[in-house]
């Protein structure tokens, strides 16, 4: 677990270029501090299989510490506030840990989370336990809120989660889809794990919605992750001259069935995949196979939503990641920047921010236009959830590589399309 | 038909599987190490694959001129610079440190390449594929299960018709003996786990051509390779092959009834062999 501030900048970027985890650095010169600091805990999967959706969190907390750092004028006046950041090392057990032991020993007073059921949902059990304010983000709500055991009707007391659903990702997959003409045969690959099960149930998840809007689903079944091979599948949907290929797979996964499907003659039209197609990095890795695969798009530079902490618009945020590292932008950066948006938010509103009930209360009013949309929990699918726009996207050759474009907007309007949907 | 086929593939992914085997049976053949970096050792290959391939902007294939020394190299000087100190009468501190050794690997492979996962491309040959008889058989998997019998094969050679293959085998045998027959086992042993970390090259390779990798898929590819050295009995080379191939086949056959089953009737196959010949298919004849 680090501690460090923003005047210490300088450090922890030298710190993290030569690739040392950056020391305990001394606590905050309390310039600002007329009240007292608020500290909020921040738990993320730096390291580990999933720290591609914490990749940027140095870089977004950077410009938020910068912000913190002039202070947040409050109801009681101006605070400070410290961000302590804890890696979730991926492993969900590790989550719990360092979420009990930002809540219990550094006693913060709010804490986030973000990424993955394998990270919001530990964190706040444990917040929901010891009634400890907690937001969370970046996992599609249904894990979130069932995966926690949650009753619609009750719903949590001290736990709140921004994010889309399940409903969202399969009307953005038939907006890209409807308009290519393409005969309605779907290859369905859903894993056996949280994600593809939910995806593939033939209750909530992609089934039901998909033969209502007229499309046949082949779905062989649920296969292990980490397969080494598809060729079962790959008959299966060659049997039933499937057009278009559709599920949620992890990254080696899709990489192994794409490169048999060539190998053994399966060409469909459409490919979109939740999960695995959603870092540039991943789809780079395709080469050429890349170009024209599809995904869910919850966060782009195109969508026209600007920072209510900072004004920085979706477009010079992305950008300055870019060129702050040199890597392509990807969608958790925006996600990552507006859950302290709402933090910061709430800390302005609360009464009184020494009360954790005064802060839950502030939470569960909040109507902010954050820099992913809006972010209201008074409206949402369940109590706890409120939801953020999705649209549909798809991998294009551009000048310097693949781009992901947007392509489907039926399902978010004000997200402007900036491209064609090219069939395979 | 679907059920040649999914015999066919079975039978090439096995040579994978064998790939990731053979340096697993060779090591624990010549000194009774189980090696449980193995995993991580195979993706640190595919990484310096990436980054030769990426620096000389050579075929990954090509690239194998400079990963296998390398490798080798590194298996050399691990072996005797950290392994032979664990080796002794006690099987544990061996296994202990080759896991701390995967930790550190891994660790290392993220703070050097981030968790991107990467793939390496050998251009068309990765899509291309023969029909024969009215399969579909792709050239990749083809060369690899090609490969892994060559691999076998020359690890074959080696162990029974050369002065080293002999000092392996003396060591392997009775370490004290060979000692005294003016065999410096510290330097055999050495040779061996360059030989092993040779094939895991080539294994990593083929690993980061098949399909992407990111620092943390080590210990998933392990698991098959332990199986596979199992089935086909202990430091058994030609029974590490077919442990693979018998790996693969019970894989896409239990895929071929439902996908879910793929992985369990690997699993399946595994536990009946172990149920019914404990020491595998073809045990080493060692007594």
């Amino acid at each position: 677990m680090t501690h460090f501030t923003t005047n210490r900048r300088t450090v922890i970027r030298g710190l993290a270029a030569i690739g040392l985890a950056a020391p305990a650095i001394l606590r905050g010169r309390s310039a600002f501090a007329q009240g007292r600091t608020i500290k909020v805990g921040h738990v993320s999967p730096r390291t580990g299989p999933l720290a591609g959706f914490a990749e940027a969190d140095e870089y977004v907390l950077e410009g938020i510490r910068a912000k913190f750092a002039e202070g947040i004028a409050g109801q009681g006046g101006t605070y400070n506030i410290e961000i302590i950041t804890a890696d979730s090392q991926s492993n969900p057990n590790r989550a719990a840990e360092v979420a009990s032991d930002l809540i219990l020993r550094e006693e913060v007073d709010i804490i986030t989370a973000a990424s993955t059921p394998d990270t919001t949902n530990p964190v706040a059990d444990q917040a929901e336990l010891n009634e400890v304010p907690c937001i969370t983000t970046d996992c599609p709500w249904q894990p979130y809120f069932f995966g926690r055991s949650g009753d619609p009707a009750n719903g949590f007391e001290s736990t709140y989660h921004f994010f889309w659903g399940l409903e969202d990702v399969i009307a953005a997959f038939l907006a890209m889809w409807d308009g290519t003409g393409v005969e309605k045969t779907v290859a369905g690959l859903f894993p056996n794990d949280a994600d593809g099960n939910a995806w593939g149930d033939p209750e909530l998840g992609l089934p039901k919605p998909l033969a209502a809007a007229g499309y046949t689903l082949v779905d062989p079944g649920r296969y292990q992750p980490l397969t080494d091979d598809f060729t079962a599948q790959i008959n299966a949907f060659k049997e039933a001259n499937c057009q278009i290929v559709t599920g949620n797979m992890i990254p080696p996964d899709f990489a192994t069935f794409w490169a048999q499907a060539a190998q053994q003659g399966f060409n469909p039209k459409i490919v979109t995949i939740g999960k695995a197609l959603l870092f540039p990095s991943v789809v780079d890795s395709l080469g050429e196979r890349g170009n024209g695969l599809s995904s869910e798009v919850w966060w782009s530079p195109y969508h026209p939503f600007s920072s209510s902490l900072t004004g920085i618009s979706a477009k010079d945020l992305a950008n300055g990641y870019s060129d702050a590292t040199g890597r392509p932008w990807t969608q958790p950066i925006g996600f990552k920047h507006a859950l302290f948006e709402v933090v910061a938010d709430v800390v302005k509103r609360a009464d009184d921010v020494r009360d954790p009930q005064s802060i839950v209360a502030a939470i569960a009013s909040t109507s902010l236009d954050t820099i992913v949309g809006p972010v209201d929990w008074s409206v949402g699918p369940v109590k706890n959830v409120t939801k953020t726009p999705l649209v549909g996207g798809q991998w294009q050759k551009g000048d310097n590589g693949l781009n992901l474009e947007i392509v489907a907007n039926a399902t978010a309007p004000e997200v402007p399309v900036t491209a064609e949907m090219q069939l395979l | 038909m679907d059920w040649i086929n999914a015999i066919v593939q079975g039978t090439l992914l096995g040579g994978l599987y064998a790939l990731f085997a053979a340096g697993l049976s060779l090591i624990f053949g010549v000194m009774r190490l189980v090696n449980i970096a193995h995993g991580d050792l195979i993706v640190l290959a595919a990484y310096l694959g990436l980054t030769v391939t990426a620096a000389l902007s050579m075929n990954p294939f090509v690239a194998l001129i400079l990963v296998v020394p390398l490798m080798a190299g590194f298996g050399y000087v691990l072996q005797r610079g950290v392994l032979n100190w664990t080796l002794g009468d006690d099987i544990l501190p061996p296994l202990l440190v080759t896991f701390g050794l995967s930790v550190i690997i891994q660790n290392a492979l993220l703070e050097g390449y981030s968790a991107d996962p990467q793939k390496l491309n050998a251009g068309a040959i990765e899509v291309a594929s023969a029909n024969i008889g009215g399969l579909a058989v792709g050239y990749l998997p083809l060369v690899m299960f090609l490969t892994a019998v060559l691999v076998v094969a020359v690890l074959q050679w080696i162990f029974y018709a050369t002065a080293l293959g002999r000092a392996f085998r003396a060591v392997s045998d009775n370490q004290d003996i060979a000692q005294l027959m003016g065999l410096n086992r510290r330097h055999v042993f050495g040779l061996a786990m360059a030989l092993s970390l040779a094939v895991t090259a080539i294994a990593g390779i083929f690993l980061g051509v098949r399909t992407s990798f990111d620092p943390a898929t080590g210990p998933a590819r392990l698991i098959f390779g332990f199986e596979a050295v199992i089935i086909g009995g202990l430091g058994n080379l030609w029974g590490t092959l077919a442990g693979g191939v018998i790996l693969g086949v019970a894989q896409s056959i239990g895929a071929q009834i439902n996908p879910g089953w793929q992985i369990l009737s690997g699993h399946i196959a595994f536990l009946i062999i172990l149920a019914v010949r404990p020491r595998g298919l073809f045990p080493r004849m060692d007594g």
